[in-house]
């Protein structure tokens, strides 16, 4: 009568008894598993969200996990809201509900609307003991068992040693501190993507099986579940293989005593009945062996994987008449409306019908690419269908590549003709490269070849390939302020080496103006061309590859850049700049003389990391994003944008959709540290103190004043001047966030793929994650851990227009344009161990998406931008930094007023 | 909150050992006494020589709970008969003193009062049964449903409406388990359950009150089946309920009200055939007749209770509505000769 089995209830009772083999837990009630859900609880249509529970329960599922994690929704409102609405329809509420967020105050909420016994799902030693023990105290008083996470202070679990042991850790907290009864114990493992071509992860599934054995075996009463779906995550799209992944994952799990899984049952292939070949590639990649024909298992799977796609689902439903449509305009339709669907039957009916492979691609689908050049060249397209159209073209290239390859064998030469090669590269010492991969994509969608050599590319490599391939244009992208150095020393390397062709310059610092007068100048034997973004590239480089228009192109860009100098010339020298010592005079003066802020929780580093994918999303700024994909406008006003807005809401609907799985699968693993030290303004500069008492100096922040001559009332501001001075009990706080390395690898896998619209858009959710990191972080660290705002209520859509005391000034912006500032910042905070951020030799932080910076937390702070500085501001910042003259001019070449050299000779004279 | 880290009261040994010895008994229905007493609304606001007068505009008549402060020698007489029919358990006059069911008579600043007493009361009218005869007695702080549920909304148009939250539940009852236990009352008895997340409310809020007593009071857990469905109000079958109210750790579960013993005796087998605690039954003296009163024998309820001991579901048996001393002296003796029920006591209780 009392054997320790699994009791829950929903109005009736449920025991995991030792004849139910595997509890299969509905999972059509999750928002981040079922976008149809999502969408109805986002529109709160609880009527047909009611119905989808209701399906769930009539088709057998045996608890129903309901989550509410959607950043645009208050996931706690909805839980409750939902919930209470369950409570009233009995064919629901007869079966028990798992509670599911990564947010306990939605668990709680939960718990609190539910009369049968729950389970939470879930909780975990990630922050640590104390909140473990408050947690799971809680769920013992609400009535609830849990599943715990295989997850502690240092990360989610991945080997069966770490498995194992948190999970044996987490049991004897559980029953020996708690009095938690073991039967209401259910561990997850962790699931985690295999067969990803990576090999650390090849053992991933029989790490997750062995680690079910073993803590069935070990720790009594227990029971075992997991996501099933993230094994499969490299299959995406083809959802033959990921099923038959699935089926013989489970086998093995549940023979090893997994007993419960959040599973599509609808969508679960029988053991039994899978092809015998594909079980087998299955069972070689699940269990990590080796195929009996020799190979890797991945390989083996991937090569055969083909072979059982079955009709991928597209997008929604649509209007198929265009099926009907003769073959080319189908394929220009597919290409228009990015439709991958049914483009490798397309192409091979084309290559059937057509007298060679080559000229499907020349003739319907060049056709298709051009229509797709037009309409955005119109304006009538919009950047993110572009990429998308160009997924699509790939694709069908890649159909007839192997008919071109075999032609080309037996033939001999004659390849297909590209409209011209253009050489691609980020600079030495920068990593971002979303931009440069978007112009690679539309230039690759107008059929020329592109050369990409990718990130931190020295320049003697990038001429090196250059001549290697012949290539006719040469394209440089670059985000910080040091690449528009690296830009000119290039410019001048290609006049050195006697190169004769066009320079495209692109990339955020960098502009027209700086293109006309540091770059432009320094190669003269071509043009260096400023490329404003992705949507200009097409009609810059066929203009330079036209033998018709390139001269007049280039004289007519020769004469602008001419004009563009002199004009910025006259406007800096009509710029009056104040001398250092004036602009010192009229300092932001704050009153300090009864100042007081409360003092950080904590000083010196410590390192975050209890981040929840979920709960960063809720922050991200979606403006940028769109930036990023040349939709200019704020967000959510884009989104019914009379031109913008059907575009702007396709990306965010793929956004969203590749946010879902990204949290779920967990893509990113971000990291963060922060620190605080007490401090004090010293001149021009911030003194941090290595002690309470402020006797023992740490470290010097140094900052740079505004010298422009201002209005009246108006202050020549330093960052230094925010930070009270010795006497005042003032800190300053510093950080660097990143949302994880992994973003290279995903976006890797997406391009290899043929997708790079997956892989552009990886990066640039990347990018707002670690924006919405450090935005988390702030307001953690106003709240909390400094907690001068202890009572601060911004919402996160809130946080974007800055309402709150402090800013975080970074390194390299306009606040403080000295990049080197970032080596004092991120020795102080150990910050290349504490987060795996590394520099690069132009002070970029590799991961690229990471972000850096100060706080500073008086509430006149404000950010500024120090503009121009001149020579005396130069020289004297040289002499408190010690560093040598040239060295500092070298770091502020974008933002000095005068021109060294000629400072020199002046000097000298 | 790790209650179950806490020390168990010492009620507990004691409590233990009388049940495994023979079948408990329970009291029978306080309101059914008060009815027979024909109190006035003077009587129920104490005017009249009584020890607390009450002055509120809102009527008191009816306020059964309010007699403690009121009328405390009649309550305490009350106690005092159930005691010597043969009760090892009386329960406090404290069913609806809560803030919520309080809130009907204006009456949320005298719940502390309320409970504290009406515990203190039970303990002397115990401790004078004890005197006599030697037996020891125990008082069981009654914990009532309130007159709001947490998961049905009252509004049939508005499904998901709540007019009470599980917090504001929580609060409520937190406030009376304190007062019970700041009063002596030996164990927690939270009963006529219609709705199981108010229960878990309570069940949470002796959590919390334990863990700043420093120790666990034994808790007795009582639902009601309404009617011939075999659920609860808020729809749990007996089963179902069980395990929602498992994580207690109750010294009994059982029920009690709404049916007479040989309407509940399906539903008390089927949860003395799944629960590992003990199992307690009051149930009502029959069905009320068309006047709303209860005429069934005392002889009567005591043989169809008898049913349950000789069938081994039992370990404590009493009587709820209708059920006078003399009823409880006559189930007495019809248990007096069966076996208390065996069941799997809680291994740490």
């Amino acid at each position: 009568m009392s054997d320790p089995l699994l009791r829950l209830s929903g109005l009736e009772p449920f025991v995991l008894t030792k004849d139910i083999p595997f509890v299969n837990v509905g999972e059509r009630t999750n928002v981040t598993g079922s976008a149809k859900f999502r969408k109805l609880i986002t529109n709160r249509d609880y009527a047909a969200a009611l119905d989808v529970a209701r399906d769930q329960v009539e088709n057998g599922a045996q608890i129903i996990d309901i989550n509410m994690d959607e950043g645009l929704i208050d996931s706690r409102q909805a839980m409750i809201d939902f919930l209470n609405l369950v409570a009233a329809e009995p064919d629901i509420a007869r079966v028990p509900i798992m509670i599911d967020s990564s947010k306990w105050e939605v668990i709680e909420a939960g718990l609190q609307c539910v009369q049968g016994k729950p389970v939470v799902n879930s909780i975990s030693l990630k922050e640590g003991e104390a909140a473990f023990l408050h947690h799971a105290g809680l769920c013992l008083a609400y009535g609830a068992a849990v599943v715990v996470m295989a997850f502690d202070e240092d990360g989610q679990a991945d080997s069966f040693k770490r498995k194992t042991e948190i999970c044996a850790r987490a049991y004897r907290i559980l029953t020996e501190q708690v009095g938690f009864p073991p039967e209401d114990i259910i561990f997850d493992p962790n699931v985690f993507a295999v067969a990803t071509g990576i090999e650390e992860h090849d053992n991933y599934g029989v790490d997750f099986i062995e680690a079910t054995r073993w803590i069935r075996q070990n720790l009594p009463h227990c029971h075992i579940s997991g996501g099933v779906s993230n094994l499969s995550f490299s299959f995406r799209g083809n959802e033959p293989v990921r099923e038959a992944m699935h089926a013989v994952f489970l086998y093995h799990a549940i023979k090893a005593g997994m007993d419960m899984g959040i599973v599509n049952a609808g969508q679960l292939a029988v053991y039994d009945q899978i092809e015998p070949d594909l079980r087998e590639a299955c069972e070689d990649v699940v269990l990590n062996r080796t195929p009996a024909n020799g190979g890797s298992a991945t390989e083996n799977l991937l090569d055969i994987a083909e072979r059982f796609r079955g009709a991928g689902r597209e997008e929604r439903k649509r209007d198929l008449a265009w099926r009907e449509w003769s073959v080319e305009k189908r394929l220009e339709h597919a290409l228009v409306n990015g439709i991958t669907e049914f483009v490798d039957a397309d192409t091979e009916e084309a290559r059937l019908a057509a007298e060679r492979p080559l000229h499907v691609i020349e003739g319907p689908l060049m056709d298709g690419m051009n229509v797709v050049g037009d309409l955005f060249g119109a304006g009538k397209m919009f950047l993110p269908q572009v990429v998308k159209s160009a997924r699509v073209m790939k694709q069908a290239v890649a159909v007839l590549l192997p008919y071109m390859e075999e032609e080309k064998r037996l033939a001999g030469g004659d390849q297909r003709q590209s409209a011209g090669k253009v050489l691609m590269a980020t600079v030495k010492g920068d990593v971002h490269d979303i931009g440069k991969n978007i112009v690679g994509v539309v230039l690759a969608c107008n059929n020329y070849e592109i050369i990409d050599l990718g990130v931190m590319v020295p320049p003697q490599k990038i001429l090196e390939e250059a001549r290697a391939h012949g290539v006719d244009i040469i394209g440089l992208s670059g985000l910080i302020t040091p690449s528009l150095d690296e830009m000119a020393h290039l410019a001048a390397e290609m006049e050195r080496e006697g190169f004769d062709l066009p320079l495209l310059i692109g990339g955020a610092t960098t502009s027209k103006v700086h293109t006309a007068v540091k770059i432009s100048p320094r190669y003269s034997r071509n043009q260096a061309i400023y490329v404003t973004d992705a949507s200009r590239a097409v009609g810059v480089v066929s203009a330079l590859l036209s033998d018709a228009q390139r001269g007049a192109y280039i004289e007519g860009v020769r004469a602008d850049y001419a004009q563009v100098a002199e004009r910025h010339e006259r406007a800096e020298r009509a710029k009056t700049r104040l001398p250092l010592a004036a602009a010192r005079a009229n300092a932001m003066a704050i009153d300090w003389s009864d100042y007081a802020v409360t003092a950080p929780g904590f000083t010196g580093a410590r390192v975050i990391d209890d981040w929840d994918l979920a709960e960063i999303a809720r922050f991200i700024d979606w403006t940028p994003f769109f930036q990023t994909w040349e939709l200019k406008g704020v967000y959510p006003r884009i989104l019914d944008d009379e031109k913008y807005g059907a575009a702007a809401r396709n990306l965010l609907d793929d956004a969203q959709a590749m946010l879902k799985t990204l949290i779920a699968e967990k893509w990113f693993g971000p990291r963060a540290v922060v620190g605080f030290w007490p401090a004090n303004r010293q001149g021009d500069d911030i003194r941090l103190w290595a002690d309470a008492g402020r006797a023992d100096p740490l470290a010097t922040l140094h900052t740079l004043r505004q010298q422009t001559s201002k209005r009246r009332n108006s202050p020549n501001t330093a960052l230094a001047d925010f930070v009270g001075p010795e006497g005042v009990e003032d800190w300053v706080g510093g950080f660097v966030v990143t949302a994880g390395p992994e973003e290279a690898a995903i976006a890797e896998r997406f391009e290899k793929a043929g997708d790079d619209y997956g892989a552009i858009m990886v990066k640039a959710l990347a990018d707002r994650f670690a924006e919405a990191m450090a935005e988390m972080l702030h307001q953690r660290v106003r709240r909390e851990y400094w907690g001068y705002a202890p009572d601060e209520a911004f919402a996160p859509e809130e946080l974007i227009g800055e309402p709150y005391r402090g800013i975080r000034p970074a390194p390299g912006y306009p606040a403080q344009p000295d990049h080197t500032e970032k080596l004092t910042l991120f020795s102080l905070l150990d910050a290349e161990a504490a987060t795996g951020v590394t520099l690069t030799e132009s002070m970029a932080m590799w991961p690229g998406s990471s972000v850096s910076g100060l706080y500073i937390g008086h509430p006149d702070a404000y950010y500024f931008g120090v503009a121009k500085v001149e020579r005396d501001q130069a020289v004297d910042y040289a002499a408190r930094k010690g560093m040598p003259l040239e060295e500092v001019e070298r770091w502020l070449a974008p933002v000095l007023n005068y021109r060294p050299e000629a400072a020199e000779a002046d000097a000298a004279a | 909150m790790h209650s179950f880290m806490l020390p168990p009261a010492d009620t507990f040994d004691a409590l233990t050992r009388a049940a495994r010895e023979r079948i408990l008994i329970l009291d029978g229905a306080m309101g059914t006494m008060i009815q027979t007493l024909g109190l006035d609304e003077d009587a129920f606001r104490g005017h009249g020589g009584h020890s607390c007068a009450i002055h509120s505009d809102h009527p008191q008549q009816g306020n059964n709970d309010l007699l403690i402060l009121t009328q405390p020698q009649a309550v305490e007489d009350i106690h005092y008969a159930f005691a010597m029919a043969g009760a090892d358990i009386v329960e406090t006059n404290t069913f609806s003193s809560t803030i919520i069911a309080q809130a009907d008579y204006a009456m949320e600043d005298r719940v502390h009062a309320l409970n504290a007493e009406g515990a203190r009361i039970a303990r002397r009218a115990m401790d004078r049964a004890t005197a006599q005869d030697g037996k020891p007695r125990w008082v069981a702080g009654a914990v009532g449903p309130t007159n709001r549920t947490a998961s049905m909304s009252p509004d049939v148009n508005d499904p998901g409406y709540r007019a009470v939250t599980f917090d504001d539940l929580r609060r409520a009852y937190g406030q009376q388990v304190r007062g019970l236990i700041d009063g002596g009352a030996d164990l927690i008895l939270i009963e006529t359950i219609f709705d199981t997340l108010n229960a878990k409310a309570a069940i949470f809020a002796c959590f919390e009150a334990f863990a700043e007593h420093g120790k666990r009071l034994p808790i007795m857990i009582s639902g009601t089946i309404t009617d011939a469905s075999g659920r609860t109000l808020s729809g749990q079958t007996p089963t179902a309920f069980w395990h929602s109210v498992r994580h207690a750790r109750p010294f009994t579960v059982g029920l009690n009200c709404a049916l007479g013993a040989d309407a509940m005796r399906p539903h008390l087998a089927e949860l003395a055939g799944v629960a590992d605690s003990l199992i307690c039954a009051y149930p009502n003296a029959g069905l009320p007749n068309a006047f709303g009163q209860y005429d069934e024998a005392p002889e009567q309820t005591a043989a169809k209770v008898e049913v349950f001991a000789r069938e081994g579901l039992v370990n404590i048996v009493g009587g709820c509505c209708g059920t006078t001393p003399d009823h409880i002296a006559e189930i007495a003796q019809a248990v007096a000769g069966h076996a208390p029920r065996k069941a799997g006591v809680l291994a740490d209780v």
